[in-house]
């Protein structure tokens, strides 16, 4: 092939700058966050106080369309699509906004309910959901069923038009102060591993549940042990067919996961904070320089992370897949955030141990915060195998 | 906003890799070593049919006029294959600094058509490498000559002295070049000299950083396909987890470098504030990635990785070489500080594209 014999290419400057309707809705956000952001930063909402706190805010949010901006409008949403969706965090988190205390169910069971719902499910528990009425815990995790998740063991046995529950769930986040449950449970005593499971929600007031919560790092009621002793549920409240469970669960993991579970917006926001400390306290930070590379290395990597974002956004809108950026995002803003937060701590030196200090504070929370983050949604262990046998072609181990 | 490329833009790309696959195989590759001038005129004949010496050089003066960004695909394929010849500094950087030029400069019409048909290469110097590349082979050699007052020198190849330098890459062909400076080859002085010796260094910074993430993608393959081959215990290495996490980490490296690559180039070709910044950190983070999958992937190649047979080396020895060249990290971490942590910067959710 010639250069003579080549198409003619015109120059195609990528496009960078927001359309007219894109700055409109930016526009939007921002004025409605300036107006409405709590002036006073809520309590933590793994308390009982800090809890109701959220949960007033994420009305708040509901009311002005807020709440969950990709849903569609007749389910709670704003239909936004997912540029518009990245706009809104970008300011969501430049006001400094609560964080979101029912995003399990809005990014993990909404797009489950949405597409495999029946419409008599979506109608009764998506709008409830975009407001907060309903609180959603998640029912995965077992004693024996962690990183390996098709081991689950508690039960659901048909029986009329209910199931039956026994077993226990674990590492259930926020199921101290929920009220509901979504899960999987194994509905066919013979079937092991990821078939036989049924995909069930469940009111977490029912009889025969007990939940015990579960200290985390933090000291807080972060998460919660859920037992079940004969809890029946009924039949109406199964998310696709029985036995599918596991499909069901899994069809929408990579895109929420993927990419909506954290937004870009959330750690440029707590880098930009980092760059300030770090000028605040130059001198104290300069007395080893690693201290200021670690700023710019998170710098880097909150940016890189963005432009990650970005570029994945395009291509979904362009009908592309999120497919191995779920894992490499999991892995990647996990470890980010660690960087972050340990960053900011060593600037601190002797005072980043006292809870108490203002400047202090909400770095020693993020840190601990951050501990979590290369274990749950998969670790990062899982995610490695992930990307080594789904992109890399590897064989299983 | 739309963050991503057009398919014009991947078609040609694909077309570039595909040629540079049957005619840059690393067999080849090792002959060209093996030459005295480590180039081949052939190669870079066909590499003109291709138009990628045009690709830069504006319509007007007989090029493609295609820009930064597309360079940006294009650099990671010279480096994946790591193609023995400075085309970059050519068809990209030089290309740049003539065009930059006033429209009726003598250099341009001179030049310009020659870089394009692939007849002439230029060599590129600036204070930041201690050496120039492919000076031997240039007719025209664009210097910058840094201090109180920066300055622009166009030379022809019989106007300066050059003494060889040998590289760790056997396909460089390094020059520390003794030249006078005069009144007659100074075509820019002052801060319109300052501008083009800045589009310079961060143009070719970029084209070495493309390459960079475009190497650590090769020796990721390289490795792939090697760990899926090579048997110990009774099964392929490939399966173990320690061998499988050191590649998925460079997977990771390379996703999160090329989004970097691409603002970066975005910034170039747009004269935006934040242009070194975007560059500094695209530099790091490309070379980075190479420096990673270097080191996971002569490890898990055992100690086969560590022959002169095995193809790993090449690319390697590229990926070390390029680490230091138009710019090394710490010239970019320092650069990248002083805007980020002692400048003004714009920092926060919404600065990324805040143009």
């Amino acid at each position: 092939m010639s250069r003579h014999e080549q198409p003619k290419r015109k120059p195609r400057p990528v496009d960078l700058s927001f359309t007219p309707e894109q700055q409109a809705f930016r526009a939007e956000a921002r004025q409605w966050l300036r107006a409405n952001v709590p002036q006073q930063s809520l309590a933590s909402y793994d308390t009982r106080e800090g809890f109701e706190q959220h949960r007033a805010w994420e009305a708040k949010l509901a009311e002005g369309g807020w709440s969950s901006v990709i849903w569609p409008k007749d389910l709670g949403g704003r239909g936004a699509d997912l540029n518009e969706w990245l706009i809104f965090e970008e300011e969501y988190h430049a006001a400094g906004a609560p964080m979101r205390v029912n995003q399990n169910g809005i990014l993990l069971l909404g797009p489950t309910l949405m597409e495999f719902g029946t419409p008599e499910q979506k109608a009764r528990f998506l709008p409830r959901m975009a407001r907060c009425d309903d609180m959603w815990a998640q029912g995965w995790s077992e004693p024996n069923a962690g990183s390996d998740m098709a081991a689950i063991s508690s039960r659901a046995i048909r029986d009329g038009d209910e199931y039956v529950l026994n077993g226990q769930k674990t590492w259930s986040t926020r199921a101290v102060f929920a009220n509901w449950m979504f899960g999987l449970f194994r509905s066919d005593p013979q079937s092991s591993r990821h078939h036989g499971l049924t995909y069930l929600l469940l009111p977490l007031d029912a009889k025969g549940i007990t939940i015990r919560p579960i200290k985390a790092l933090n000291g807080k009621q972060a998460f919660a042990e859920v037992f079940f002793d004969d809890v029946r549920v009924p039949a109406a409240n199964r998310i696709g067919d029985e036995g599918q469970g596991w499909n069901v669960a899994m069809a929408t993991a990579g895109f929420e996961r993927g990419l909506l579970l954290r937004s870009p917006a959330r750690f440029q926001r707590t880098a930009a904070r980092l760059v300030e400390l770090y000028r605040r306290h130059r001198a104290q930070a300069d007395r080893d320089p690693s201290i200021r590379e670690a700023v710019m290395r998170a710098w880097m990597d909150a940016e890189a992370y963005n432009l990650a974002s970005y570029h994945t956004v395009g291509r979904v809108a362009k009908g592309g897949k999120v497919g191995a950026e779920a894992s490499t995002n999991k892995i990647f803003w996990s470890e980010l955030d660690l960087l972050l937060h340990e960053t900011a701590l060593r600037i601190l030196g002797p005072r980043a141990e006292l809870s108490d200090d203002p400047e202090v504070h909400e770095w020693q929370e993020g840190f601990l915060f951050a501990q979590a983050g290369p274990i749950y949604a998969g670790t990062n262990e899982i995610q490695r195998n992930i990307i080594s046998e789904r992109v890399l072609g590897l064989p299983k181990s | 906003m739309d963050f991503t490329f057009s398919e014009d833009q991947f078609a040609f790309r694909d077309a570039v890799s595909r040629f540079l696959m049957t005619e840059a195989a690393p067999e080849l590759l090792r002959d060209i070593w093996e030459t005295e001038s480590g180039r081949s005129d052939e190669l870079l004949g066909k590499i003109a049919a291709q138009g990628l010496t045009a690709l830069s050089v504006p319509e007007a003066d007989g090029g493609l006029g295609q820009s930064d960004i597309d360079w940006a695909l294009l650099a990671q394929e010279v480096g994946y294959y790591a193609l023995p010849d400075s085309l970059t500094d050519s068809a990209c950087v030089a290309v740049g600094v003539l065009a930059a030029l006033p429209a009726q400069h003598a250099l341009r019409s001179a030049w310009l058509p020659r870089v394009a048909d692939g007849s002439a290469r230029i060599g590129i110097g600036h204070p930041v490498n201690p050496w120039v590349a492919d000076a031997d082979l240039a007719e025209l050699l664009l210097l910058v000559e840094a201090g109180a007052t920066t300055r622009l020198h166009a030379l022809p190849r019989d106007q300066v002295q050059a003494h060889a330098q040998r590289s760790i890459d056997a396909s460089r062909r390094l020059v520390a070049l003794e030249w006078s400076p005069q009144p007659a080859t100074c075509i820019a002085e002052g801060p319109a000299a300052q501008a083009m010796a800045d589009a310079m260094l961060d143009r070719a910074a970029l084209c070495a950083a493309g390459q960079l993430v475009g190497l650590a993608q090769r020796m990721l393959d390289l490795s792939v396909d090697y760990v899926s081959q090579r048997k110990q215990f009774g099964k392929v290495i490939g399966s173990f987890q320690a061998v499988k996490h050191h590649l998925a980490d460079v997977v990771t490296k390379i996703e999160f470098a090329k989004p970097v690559l691409y603002r970066a180039a975005l910034a170039l070709q747009g004269d935006e504030p934040q242009r070194a910044l975007y560059v500094s950190h695209a530099k790091l983070v490309c070379a980075d990635a190479a420096l990673t999958a270097a080191r996971k992937g002569i490890q898990v190649h055992g100690a086969m990785g560590y022959t002169w047979e095995v193809d790993l080396q090449m690319f390697m020895k590229r990926a070390w070489a390029l680490d230091g060249a138009w710019g090394d990290r710490a010239f970019h971490r320092q650069r990248l500080g002083a805007q980020l942590l002692d400048g003004d910067a714009p920092l926060g959710p919404g600065a990324t594209f805040n143009l």
